[in-house]
């Protein structure tokens, strides 16, 4: 259902990703590893539609991705991008108001999991209850295809672990594709399908993780530091 | 079902090993249902993929059978209990066993060990 197909990025001199070939497998979650700037962002961005491969192409159910792939897309992105002046509730309305896709009463359902007050100020939130808020947003769409770009950066374990919580309760796998981008590979990896690990803009390997432990005897942090070396 | 796993071997024969562990010990009877994939993942902690593959191979072992629309039971098939029990126990023997020879202990230290660990431990644990 995605597909990068001989994918280069530039950005002005700078080759952020240098010709990289892979499949997401529709169904699973898949997590993508590496170094700060090893190009993780990136490949989220290319499959997002929020930025233009210089060379090759991004097929996105088998059409050439663009801007109208947040139709199809869920994209959680690194920074916080909601209006600091609505209050939690007004926020989830408005995300309501801007996608067909989105489910009112699951996104109520996940600000009680994740014990958010509707009531409260965006601008009031700890940065806790911002990773939080931006997890319901993500989460309450219908979308076949979820891109979450480091949602457990910078957050405490406690909410970490209410974080990887909800994505097990309200992710549906029958109908929705996960990919996440992190550096929390401890908290995710009993979650994740598949992992691909990312070395200066290429694709260093994927594997299922299940294969990895089974044929290996390694975790997916000594996997990456193995073929990092 | 808390506790971390060991993320250097596989979660799903880990998962299967808990639920066998709890039929054993009886926390699980015959005919039980188990909690369904989904609520399962929750438990666990782990990817719903995950737990539909040990599920998948315990109905393999014939130790779970799924119904059709109801979810997924305990056997009620004993024999198949029986021998489950049998199995494990032959197989942590056989560790055991094998760990010792490696270092050099002979089968007669091995039982004398064994029964004095047994018969030291009784009171405070209150086997008998």
């Amino acid at each position: 259902m995605i597909s990068l197909e001989n994918v280069s990025k530039r950005y002005l001199n700078k080759m952020a990703i240098k010709e990289i070939n892979f499949g997401l497998e529709p169904g699973h979650i898949i997590g993508l590893i590496g170094a700060n700037g090893s190009g993780k962002s990136t490949t989220l961005k290319l499959i997002a539609g929020l930025i233009r491969p210089t060379k090759g192409k991004v097929l996105v159910n088998g059409r050439a991705s663009n801007r109208f792939n947040c139709r199809d897309i869920s994209y959680l992105s690194e920074l916080d991008v909601y209006y600091s002046f609505f209050t939690v509730e007004e926020t989830v309305k408005f995300y309501a108001s801007q996608y067909k896709d989105f489910n009112t009463k699951k996104a109520q359902e996940i600000l009680t999991f994740m014990n958010l007050d509707p009531k409260q100020k965006v601008k009031h939130l700890s940065k806790g209850n911002r990773g939080r808020l931006k997890i319901v947003l993500t989460l309450a769409r219908e979308a076949p295809v979820i891109l979450m770009d480091e949602p457990l950066s910078g957050l405490d374990p406690m909410v970490r672990d209410s974080i990887v919580k909800g994505l097990i309760s309200f992710i549906d796998l029958e109908h929705q594709t996960v990919l996440i981008t992190t550096h929390e590979i401890k908290e995710i990896e009993q979650l994740l399908d598949t992992v691909a690990v990312i070395k200066d803009g290429q694709i260093l390997d994927i594997q299922n993780v299940e294969d990895i432990r089974f044929r290996e005897n390694l975790s997916i942090v000594e996997w990456m530091t193995k073929l990092y070396q | 079902m808390g506790g971390a796993f060991n993320t250097s071997t596989p979660i799903y024969i880990q998962l299967g090993d808990r639920i066998n562990h709890q039929i054993i010990r009886g926390e699980l009877l015959p005919g039980d249902k188990l909690p369904s994939v989904r609520e399962m993942a929750v438990q666990a902690g782990v990817n719903p993929n995950t737990v539909q593959r040990t599920y998948r191979e315990l109905e393999r072992m014939e130790i779970v059978e799924s119904r059709r629309g109801q979810g997924t039971f305990v056997t009620e098939n004993e024999d198949i209990l029986v021998k489950l029990r049998e199995q494990l126990k032959e197989m942590h023997i056989s560790h055991f066993v094998g760990d010792m020879k490696m270092m050099g202990y002979t089968e007669n230290e091995m039982i004398n060990g064994l029964r004095h660990y047994l018969d030291v431990n009784r009171e405070e644990d209150g086997l008998s």
